[in-house]
């Protein structure tokens, strides 16, 4: 038998300066550290959006509304869009797969520990740079501050003639910078899963959770070029005179449309396929089997991979592309419908006959697949373009991407918050707040998105600042106003539960859920190094074949 | 704190893994090229369609000489390699600043160019389409090749200073891709801009 | 481990209710009552033709959605972890290539059932032939008013659409070319049909051919800048014989008044006439609205106040007040200049 930890020397860390400790933390290359940054930093940004969309419905409670100006109400959910995906979603899951990674492959570390914290510290940047804008944007007088384009920054409005003043630069600037350091975690993630994986962990042994953050690492490279592209052309468009999409000169606003959406996209795949990978991991712990068709999951998720970079335009149904067009991308779009059923499939394969917990990682897991499944179901309707000639660009479409993005990927990852809180603290959770926060957010996410799809389906277009009465939306809009503050509640719970658990909360041993995969066996929190002695392994789930010596996984894979 | 040990007795497992370096960069040239196929495209795209002003077969004339320096460089940067490899640390200088020479020399090929169609030709970034696709296009590639130069010139310094041994080949050799990889794009835009788009 | 949560099962069920609950309200072909811009009361033929695919897609979606949500309540509830459980764990199972094979060539059987069906909807929508008798009309957005010409009929107008009523047994649609002066807009009448962007240097082009007379509500749907909540639609149809008498109406330049000549040497002395036109006179502007029928149409700034003279008044004096970040400037007129000018616009029908 091995040692089982590495002595090192005595600290006590709580008698060393605040000012020496937070500097461990602003200098770390360690990839715990980094990750628990970039969740905090996610979870600050969340708080942050959440305000911006309150503030929005606040205003579409009622008809003729005076509660904001158009102008503020414009930058509240550009603000909103672009702070939800690039600093709360982006970072929150590099960092659950900075934190993850290394200890589910057995290494002590990621690939490039240096290039991990740069990455980090230009994607905060970038989150920094995009809320400058509040003091720092006013160019020319009364050209406004926060960016007011819309997170899709559509051209010509983004053209010098049309956005005054510096707040569409901040926008371009933030996220071009943010979109380096995402860059830089890909390597960083695509390199590690490659090259550092323990002795025994063939590609087909790992866990679903490295596969499916290496193809999220590969969408990243592919995707994050064309909209770095992008806003380099808008950048000299806006300050070198060029005429990318200057239809004065003969240049294409539709063009700008393609290279958006052919970031994008994709780059939904990138926020939901690392939720998937949480569902993979918690539902079968919490229903006591293996994953049921583990071959399948990875090629379904490489196919969805594949196929997200061929459906772009059907984001751009409505803006006159010929009919062979709309044709070939209503047939891309309703295939990648096929892999994503698989998926979920699977997951209730993986329910069926085994022995179901209902802890609150699971409950969010359950609402995950029946949120996901609207979800999708509701994008298939879009796919169907002449459907999506009404549909698109109304609130029906707003329901359906918070559908993915809130009932799916949100509650996947409230999941993961639960399930690994114990491995990164030390301690349990308070397990009747977290139901209680989970039935709260559930009651306020349908009371929120389901009726959002009515006012959609009555004709309501999105990025209204507010709209007349008598066409039959006022009361879902109160309704779904309602929804709103209910979820802001149990976010708060949410928080303060995290918050009190840290200091207040049970003491977790290594192995609280009693799950199969390597970051279970170290101590938790891990010692920095991970792993006293890197692991061997020889199946998907090493701790099962420990812990069931008579029946090792190994002898079925 | 313990850790339960997994080591479980079996014999030594055969378990070779792709190498880090290599493996970065190749991400790195993917995620560079997504940005460069964008920049191609719009150039295509925009093919023809100038409102105004010169067209590329007014104004352009083919590099060829420039072309040859910089596609030489890669041969010169793999022999130096291949020197380091072997130990030959003199060898693998004057061949590392060969390179460097070439892409220098390509560097000033363009400038000159760009002066020539600046001052001469009035073709400017926001003269047309044209001057809009071409400067960007060209320009993406030729900032790559800088600082491709910069990061060939502080290796130039540390050599000279005696610290680079052939234990660095490794790490040469994954620059020397990055190398690789500005001149097959310099390849592709060749091809577009003086080939297709003439 | 913690004892099973007995909730679970049934709040499920509560939460689907609710959502099923809203079903009847919107999946059938409801009355324009619930809402004039009702995308499933379709008063036109690519309107229907869209609810017609919408239909079908909604009920396969919906037949998925009952089975795959069956099937997670069962599970869910079936193999529960009881009270009484032996902690033993339960038979591994790691896969079954014949349960996968089949839950994959199902669904791709649904995706070629919906992609045919709407294949051929896109082909009867976009590649629709346009008769000789079809009413011409090119709408051109602009931040944050639409511009309406019929060439053929030598009308200029702004923000309010007129077009005949179409019998569909001898159909007389209006086909629309879709221009744009500045941004991207999108050209949204839900019971008319789909919407189509307009989208500067890329012309589009939409039809409709509403069987019924009326005035069908919209507004732009596409982000175009502060005002794009107030750039609101409004299409009269008209039996033939009122848009004939409305087109004689709007094709002759308006009868001018001498009681209005003050006002006319307001508007036409100060930059009133830089962004507007009026036919019969120096006016011609074309920056803003066309001003030459004005009173002819029921409200001002793209449906964003009604045309009363009050409104007329106070729109003169300060946009802002009805429309904040509208392109028209507070023209800081005095109060008898306001006067005049409002009365002479009064004049224009």
């Amino acid at each position: 038998m091995s040692t089982d930890s590495i002595a090192l020397p005595m600290v006590d860390e709580e008698s060393r300066p605040l000012v020496d400790r937070l500097h461990d933390w602003v200098t770390t290359v360690d990839h715990k550290r980094l990750g628990i940054l970039y969740i905090l930093y996610a979870l600050f940004f969340l708080v942050v959006g959440g305000i911006e969309a309150t503030v929005m419905r606040i205003q579409l409670i009622r008809p003729h509304n005076d509660f904001v100006s158009p102008q503020v109400f414009n930058r509240m959910f550009t603000m909103h869009g672009t702070t939800m995906i690039f600093f709360v979603v982006m970072p929150v899951m590099f960092g659950f797969a900075n934190y993850l990674i290394p200890l589910m492959i057995g290494a002590r570390d990621m690939a490039f520990p240096r290039l991990n914290a740069f990455s980090f510290w230009l994607s905060a940047f970038g989150g920094i740079l995009l809320y400058f804008s509040l003091v720092g944007a006013n160019g020319l007088y009364g050209a406004g501050n926060a960016p007011d384009v819309g997170w899709f920054a559509y051209a010509p409005l983004t053209a010098q003639t049309f956005s005054r003043g510096h707040s569409t630069d901040f926008w371009t600037l933030a996220l071009l910078v943010s979109g380096f350091g995402s860059i830089g975690t890909a390597i960083n993630i695509l390199t590690s899963i490659l090259c550092l994986r323990c002795p025994g962990m063939k590609l087909g042994k790992m866990p679903l959770l490295a596969w499916l953050n290496l193809v999220m690492a590969g969408l990243v490279l592919l995707a994050i070029g064309p909209l770095t592209a992008a806003q380099i052309m808008l950048c000299l468009d806006r300050y070198l005179g060029a005429h990318f999409f200057d239809t004065q000169a003969g240049g294409s606003a539709v063009i700008w449309m393609h290279f958006f959406w052919i970031f994008g996209h994709p780059e939904v795949y990138i926020l939901v396929i690392p939720a998937f990978a949480f569902v993979s991991e918690i539902v079968p712990v919490f229903s006591r089997k293996a994953m049921f068709g583990y071959p399948i999951m990875v090629a379904a998720t490489v196919a969805i991979g594949f196929l997200s970079m061929t459906v772009w335009a059907h984001h751009m149904f409505t803006v006159g592309m010929s009919s062979n067009a709309n044709t070939f991308f209503v047939l891309s779009t309703m295939a990648i419908g096929v892999p994503t059923g698989i998926k979920i499939f699977n997951w209730l394969a993986t329910m069926w006959g085994g022995k179901i917990h209902f802890q609150t990682p699971m409950l969010f897991c359950i609402a995950f697949l029946f949120q996901f499944l609207i979800a999708g179901l509701t994008g298939i309707m879009m796919s169907a373009a002449p459907f999506d000639w009404q549909l698109g660009n109304s609130y029906f479409v707003v329901a359906h991407f918070h559908y993915v993005i809130v009932g799916g990927i949100l509650c996947a990852l409230f999941g993961a918050f639960y399930y690994w809180f114990p491995k990164m603290t030390g301690r349990m959770y308070n397990e009747t707040l977290g139901k209680l926060q989970f039935w709260l957010f559930v009651l306020g996410f349908h009371l929120t998105f389901d009726f959002m799809h009515i006012p959609g389906l009555l004709g309501m277009p999105r990025r209204i600042y507010t709209y007349e009465p008598g066409r039959g939306w006022d009361n879902w809009n109160l309704i779904v106003t309602v929804g709103a503050l209910v979820q802001g509640v149990s976010i708060l719970i949410f928080v303060g539960n995290l918050l009190w658990s840290r200091f207040k909360g049970k003491t977790a041993g290594s192995d609280p859920w009693d799950a199969w995969t390597l970051e279970w066996t170290t101590s938790s929190p891990p010692p920095v190094y991970n792993f006293a002695t890197i692991p061997t392994v020889r199946s998907r789930r090493p701790l099962w074949d420990l812990k069931h010596p008579e029946d090792p996984d190994w002898k079925y894979e | 704190m313990s850790a339960t040990p997994i080591t479980m007795r079996q014999p030594e497992l055969k378990w070779g893994l792709p190498s880090r370096g290599h493996v970065a960069m190749f991400a790195l040239i993917i995620a560079e090229s997504a940005i460069f196929v964008i920049f191609v495209v719009a150039y295509l795209f925009y093919l023809g369609k100038s409102l105004t002003g010169p067209t590329p077969k007014q104004v352009l004339e083919v590099p060829i000489f420039y072309t040859i320096c910089l596609l030489s460089s890669s041969l010169t940067i793999h022999f130096s390699v291949q020197a380091l490899r072997r130990g030959n640390v003199a060898t693998f200088k004057a061949w590392w600043f060969a390179t460097i020479v070439l892409g220098a020399a390509f560097l000033y090929g363009t400038a000159h160019e760009w002066y020539r169609l600046i001052y001469h030709d009035g073709l400017t970034i926001s003269t047309n389409l044209f001057g809009t696709t071409y400067y960007s296009l060209v320009g993406l590639h030729g900032f790559h090749v800088i600082v491709g130069l910069i990061c060939l010139s502080a290796v130039m310094a540390f050599t000279l200073l005696g610290d680079v041994q052939q234990k660095h080949a490794y790490r040469i050799d994954v620059l020397s891709i990055y190398w690789h990889f500005v001149d097959a794009v310099w390849v592709v835009v060749f091809t577009v801009v003086y080939i297709i788009g003439r | 481990m913690d004892p099973n949560n007995t909730y679970a099962r049934w709040d499920f069920t509560v939460v689907v209710t609710l959502f099923l609950s809203a079903v009847p309200a919107f999946a059938q072909t409801a009355p324009p009552s619930l809402s004039p811009t009702n995308i499933f009361a379709p008063a036109s033929t690519p309107a229907n033709t869209i609810l017609g695919l919408s239909l079908f897609v909604l009920a396969v979606t919906g037949t998925i959605f009952i089975v795959v949500f069956s099937l997670l309540i069962y599970v869910v509830v079936k193999f529960r972890k009881r009270v009484d459980d032996d902690r033993q764990e339960p038979p591994q199972v790691y896969g079954s290539n014949q349960v996968e094979l089949a839950w994959t060539v199902i669904p791709v059987l649904i995706v070629v059932a919906l992609f045919m069906a709407t294949a051929r909807v896109i082909g009867s929508v976009q590649k629709a032939a346009q008769p000789n008798n079809a009413i011409e009309v090119i709408a051109i957005g602009h931040q944050y008013w639409w511009e309406y010409r019929y060439p053929a009929l030598h009308v200029v107008t702004a923000n309010e659409l007129h077009v005949p009523v179409s019998d569909p047994a001898h159909p007389t649609p209006t086909f629309i070319k879709l221009l744009s002066a500045d941004t991207d807009h999108s050209f949204w009448v839900p019971r008319l049909n789909g919407k189509t962007d307009l989208i500067p240097n890329h012309p589009n082009s939409m039809w409709i051919d509403p069987h019924e007379t009326g005035l069908y509500l919209g507004q732009c749907a596409q982000y175009c800048g502060t005002q794009h909540a107030k750039m609101l639609l409004r299409v009269y149809v008209q039996s033939r014989d009122e848009f004939d008498r409305w087109i004689q109406q709007q094709s002759q330049p308006p009868q001018l008044s001498d009681a209005a000549s003050e006002g006319k040497y307001v508007f036409e002395t100060t930059a009133c006439v830089n962004c507007h036109a009026v036919a019969g006179t120096v006016a011609d502007g074309r920056f803003g609205p066309d001003l030459s029928h004005l009173m002819s149409r029921d409200t001002i700034a793209a449906g964003a106040a009604p045309n009363t003279a009050e409104n007329l008044r106070l729109w003169i004096r300060n946009p802002d007040a009805i429309k904040p970040g509208s392109r028209m400037p507070a023209m800081e007129l005095s109060d008898r200049e306001l006067d005049a000018v409002t009365a002479y616009l009064a004049t224009l029908r």
